[in-house]
């Protein structure tokens, strides 16, 4: 009797909550296995599935996310083995997953912190409270390939942002594992779309688009690559999160500046009257 | 408001519910952004020209008051040669609109005013508290009429008012309506007691809906009299009344106004709220006792070019 | 005379002692500029040349921009947050004790009402040092961490609307954390500015603290371009807040930016009433309407549509436009020449679109700029006078059936600086004021500003916030 044959896995794209071939029916080799290779048409089907997951996520109350990302983080250690077998240490796939874990506890707790009462001079109540800024286009680390990945996706999503992740060209199998993660929590759909190829290729597209709000450039390592990236965002003025000038610590403690990166502040006046 | 025909506002008054529906279905007052409309109006620089105008209007408006427990026909006869002549050395200086008093010192208001124009105003129904059955304040107006009074100065209800008896107000207005007779009719809401501007517009329409002639803020017996804000209100609702109805109602500040300055910051919220037409003595008047020496001291000082003092304008 | 007709009531511009000209203010002393360049800055309202200012050019930005490197090294970088709180506490207070005299200028040089300058643009500017000398010496207890640190030298680049006001937002804020500055200002309103420098000597503040170079364009594009700056904060335009983006682009340099809008003022059908005519007047009346945050779009109900408007206009017939110096002014002169022409042109477009212009009768003066308060009506979604900021005294008004209809169209917009809503009811308040994109939300109230409060935009109106804790991140190094 003949050794059993795997079953191989076709590792494809994450929009909108489904698992669809490039629009390009194009592909690259990683590890002797298949990925999509995104086009620009895929980063638009991307946009349209995070923005109209915009208003149920952002809608959602604080609690709900919170319960739903840290349920996505009780998939995830769920699969720590299977991340293992991808060639991760250990370690990084429990940082990763206490990161995770981190993020999903500020999803109540990011306003309190980062909004307040104004004492305005005058008879009225003043009250700034941090939203979400919408959709946020993220260009992921190569390095560190999963705990990168969760450090800039869940510090974007918490808030009630939802995000169009461009992940790192050398390492996309974590990141579509993280995929199939999602995708079996209770996140909605188009919360996080997952775009796997090349950055350079689709990049642009995401960072000229309208539609867009955020652009996330902490994994693009070619300096032409983010000013012109930079430059693009300006056309509709995005928030953009710049390269880090030197290599982060992804271990260490983030901060919470990762999440209000992606905020916007919005100040409500009433007049106090009888 | 509401687009309500004329017609169906003479059905307001028919029943509890209808009056109710209606006066609570009055747009509502921000009290902030009303208080800043009339601070607002308030900043206004009113000088030279303007300023004599405006002088000469605020003492023909004015209702020289003394409505006190010492009044005494003495002190009413003096008030009236006061009214009739504020400034006895200057003929040009114009008699204020009338003199209130309380319905005793009638007669020798009467007395005192024949012939001068100046009318003979007379507070009635238990004025300042009005806390007296319906027939007495009736009798208390029919009483101040006969003796001569060409104005009437009756104060509504609070506490009925207060716990939304609206009808029973709405109806005493009526009767003290149809007991003065051919005399004006103006209608004290002592807004000081209302509590919001929401109350002082809904008593405001009330009042004109019932039939008053003027509605009035205060009796200046309460802590809280007349205020620019609350005119203010007053001022839009004689606005819209006239917009819906075309009737003019009239509109009297009492109590607190004291200075020229006081007097003008009134008639700006007068021309600019309801509008010229109420720049006239039978539209707007000031209930008021010592803004007449005021208004006098500024008079001769933009005459003379010199600051006045009180020793050279009559105490009365 | 049977109407009561106002009376001239001129605010005397004998307190401002105007130099014939002035030239640029760094490293603590008014100096020439190295290529004598100039330009002049005219009263709006009468065409009248108030002074000559020097513009500056690459070398005295270079100049400035090292000027403000060696105090920020030097002196202002390591000095207690203490030290520099009472500094602020010090030019609060001489902004105080000046005020008259500089809101006299500020409407000479700009154009709007002495009424407006002397009880809004004035006190918030004052109060706006006092907000911010307090935080100079709190800054680990911010929420930036333990050690927050300044980032440099800042370039600050502000507006003609609230010349005044602006460079208080911008200059408070960035010194009480820390930097050091060169601001421009407007070149059609730089008086203010440099009268403020003035004040700058007469609190002793170390030189090169404050740099005010005049200009043009072009010295705001040599300063943005400047490679000593560490930090760039601009408010003006959105398509010159997106070419500062692009220019900024991979230069590291940190940026805010307050850009237009085209607030959606929404009345209700249960609005208070007089309020809500006295917000909207103030919404879109307020400076000429030369205000980023301006409520520009009338949202109103349709069921209250034509009595609204009737409110508005018998209240529109109020408004006194003229001399800006007039105390019972409420209206005055349009910034300058080629801000007229674009209301203008914009305005002619609205016509041209199918929507009814109405203005009350108004007599305008002969020389100066002046543009009659205006509304449209029968405005739609598509017209550009629904879509694009005019920047003037200029009303479009829109209807809407629905709460949900309202908030569509309040959002169907790139801008997103502000926003009205008039209602008595305070859940449909909570709601809506939730669902607007934009940055400030003014519930039955609107242009109200305080120190206190940050203030700033989504989407295209910009980002980053000015006032309040919010507006310390701009110039700290989180």
């Amino acid at each position: 009797m003949s050794e059993r044959l795997a079953v191989r896995k076709t590792y494809k794209l994450f929009i909108g909550g489904r698992f669809p071939r490039s629009e390009s029916g194009r592909s690259y080799l990683v590890e002797n296995t298949n990925v999509a290779l995104a086009s620009r048409k895929d980063v638009r089907d991307a946009v349209v599935a995070a923005r109209s997951a915009v208003k149920g996520w952002s809608g959602a109350t604080a609690y709900n996310r919170g319960q739903i990302l840290y349920r996505a983080a009780e998939m995830l250690e769920g699969r720590r083995d299977q991340f293992i077998g991808l060639g991760l240490p250990a370690a990084e796939v429990d940082v990763a997953t206490d990161r995770w874990v981190w993020y999903a506890g500020w999803a109540d707790k990011i306003a309190q912190v980062y909004g307040g009462a104004n004492p305005v001079a005058g008879p009225y109540f003043n009250l700034s409270a941090p939203e979400p800024t919408g959709v946020v286009g993220v260009v992921a680390p190569g390095e560190s390939p999963l705990l990168g990945l969760v450090s800039v996706i869940a510090p974007a999503i918490v808030s009630g942002n939802t995000v169009v992740v461009l992940a790192a060209e050398p390492a996309p199998l974590p990141a579509v594992t993280l995929a199939e993660v999602l995708a079996t929590s209770d996140l909605p759909g188009g919360v996080v779309n997952i775009l796997t190829g090349r950055a350079a290729e689709t990049a642009p597209w995401l960072a000229s688009h309208l539609d867009v709000n955020a652009l996330d450039l902490t994994g693009v390592a070619d300096q032409a690559l983010a000013v012109s990236l930079e430059q693009a965002a300006a056309g509709n003025l995005k928030r953009v999160v710049r390269p880090p000038a030197a290599p982060i610590d992804w271990t260490a403690d983030p901060g919470p500046s990762r999440i209000t990166a992606f905020l916007e502040t919005k100040t409500v006046w009433h007049p106090k009257g009888v | 408001m509401t687009a309500t025909t004329t017609s169906s506002l003479a059905e307001v008054g028919r029943s509890a519910a209808t009056l109710r529906t209606f006066l609570h279905g009055l747009p509502g007052v921000d009290h902030v952004g009303a208080e800043q409309r009339a601070a607002l109006l308030g900043t206004r620089s009113i000088k030279t020209g303007a300023k004599a105008w405006a002088i000469d209007l605020a003492i023909r408006m004015v209702d020289l008051t003394t409505l006190e427990g010492a009044d005494t026909p003495g002190k009413v006869r003096a008030l009236g040669a006061k009214a009739r002549r504020p400034e006895p050395s200057d003929p040009s200086c114009p008699p204020v609109a009338a003199v209130c008093v309380y319905p005793s010192m009638v007669p020798a208001a009467v007395e005192a005013l024949a012939g001068s124009g100046v009318r003979v105003a007379s507070v009635a129904t238990a004025f300042p508290s009005g806390q007296v059955p319906l027939e007495v304040k009736l009798a208390d107006t029919r009483a101040a009429v006969a003796a001569g009074a060409d104005e009437i100065d009756m104060v509504i209800s609070r506490g009925a008012f207060l716990s939304g008896r609206y009808v029973e107000v709405f109806e005493e207005i009526v009767a003290v309506r149809q007991a003065c007779g051919a005399a004006h009719l103006k209608v004290i809401l002592e807004t000081g007691e209302l509590g919001t501007y929401d109350n002082v517009r809904r008593a405001s329409w009330l009042a004109m809906l019932a039939g008053a002639d003027f509605i009035k803020t205060s009796t200046g017996k309460v802590p809280v009299a007349a205020t620019l804000p609350v005119t203010l209100i007053m001022l839009e609702a004689v606005r819209d009344f006239r917009a819906v109805t075309g009737r003019l109602i009239g509109v009297k500040p009492a109590g607190g106004i004291r200075t020229t300055k006081d007097a003008i910051r009134y008639l700006v919220l007068v021309n600019e709220t309801a509008g010229p037409a109420w720049l006239d003595p039978d539209r707007f008047r000031f209930g008021a006792s010592s803004l007449l020496n005021d208004l006098l001291m500024q008079r001769g000082k933009l005459a003379t070019g010199v600051y006045s003092g009180p020793d050279y304008v009559s105490l009365d | 005379m049977n109407a009561f007709d106002y009376a001239p009531a001129p605010e005397s511009r004998s307190i401002v002692d105007l130099r014939p000209s002035y030239g640029l203010f760094i490293n603590g002393e008014f100096v020439d500029p190295a290529d004598g360049a100039g330009l002049k800055s005219v009263n709006p309202a009468s065409e009248e040349v108030l002074a000559d200012v020097a513009e500056a050019g690459p070398a005295d930005v270079d100049r400035a921009v090292t000027a403000a490197r060696a105090a920020y090294e030097t002196v202002w970088g390591p000095m207690p947050g203490t030290q520099r709180a009472k500094y602020l506490f010090r030019i609060a207070r001489i902004i105080q004790e000046r005020s008259r005299e500089l809101a006299v200028l500020e409407s000479l040089d700009n154009g709007k009402p002495i009424r407006e300058s002397r009880d809004v643009d004035l006190p918030l500017t004052a109060a706006h040092f006092f907000y911010y000398a307090g935080w100079a010496d709190k800054l680990p207890h911010a929420g930036f961490g333990p050690h927050p640190q300044p980032l440099g030298v800042a370039g600050q680049v502000i507006p003609w609307n609230f010349p005044l006001l602006m460079l208080a937002w911008k200059i408070a804020p960035a010194l009480a954390c820390g930097n050091t500055v060169v601001l421009k200002p407007a070149e059609t309103t730089p008086l203010s500015a440099l009268l403020f420098a003035e004040i700058c000597q007469q609190a002793d503040l170390p030189p090169g603290v404050v740099n005010i170079i005049t200009g043009a364009g072009q010295t705001g594009a040599a300063l943005v371009n400047h490679t000593g700056v560490d930090k760039i904060a601009f408010t003006g335009s959105t398509d010159v807040g997106k070419q500062i983006a692009r220019a900024v682009a991979g230069t590291g340099k940190k940026l805010t930016l307050e850009l237009g809008g085209k607030a959606a003022n929404i009345v209700f059908d249960d609005a208070p009433i007089d309020q809500a005519v006295e917000g909207i007047v103030n919404g879109i009346f307020f400076n000429q309407g030369h205000v980023c945050c301006a409520g520009s779009r009338l949202l109103v109900q349709e069921s209250i549509h034509d009595q609204l408007l009737e409110s508005l206009k018998r209240r529109m017939a109020l408004l006194r436009v003229g001399d800006p110096l007039d105390k019972n002014t409420d209206i005055g002169a349009i910034n300058s020449a080629t801000q007229l022409d674009r209301i203008r042109a914009l305005t002619q477009i609205g016509g041209e679109e199918g929507a009814h212009p109405w203005s009350p009768p108004c007599e305008l003066p002969e020389r100066g700029f002046w543009f009659a308060p205006t509304i449209f009506t029968g405005v739609s979604q598509a017209h550009r006078i629904a879509r694009e900021e005019i920047f003037g005294p200029v009303l479009s008004v829109l209807t809407f059936r629905t709460p949900a209809e309202a908030v569509e169209k309040a959002n169907n917009t790139p801008y997103g600086l502000s926003a009205g809503i008039w209602t008595e009811k305070g859940s449909r308040i909570l709601s809506i004021a939730d669902k607007l994109r934009a940055g400030v939300v003014w519930a039955n109230t609107f242009n109200t500003f305080d120190p206190a409060s940050p203030f700033g935009g989504y989407k295209e109106s910009g980002y980053g916030r000015e006032g309040g804790r919010h507006g310390l991140e701009a110039y700290l190094d989180v």
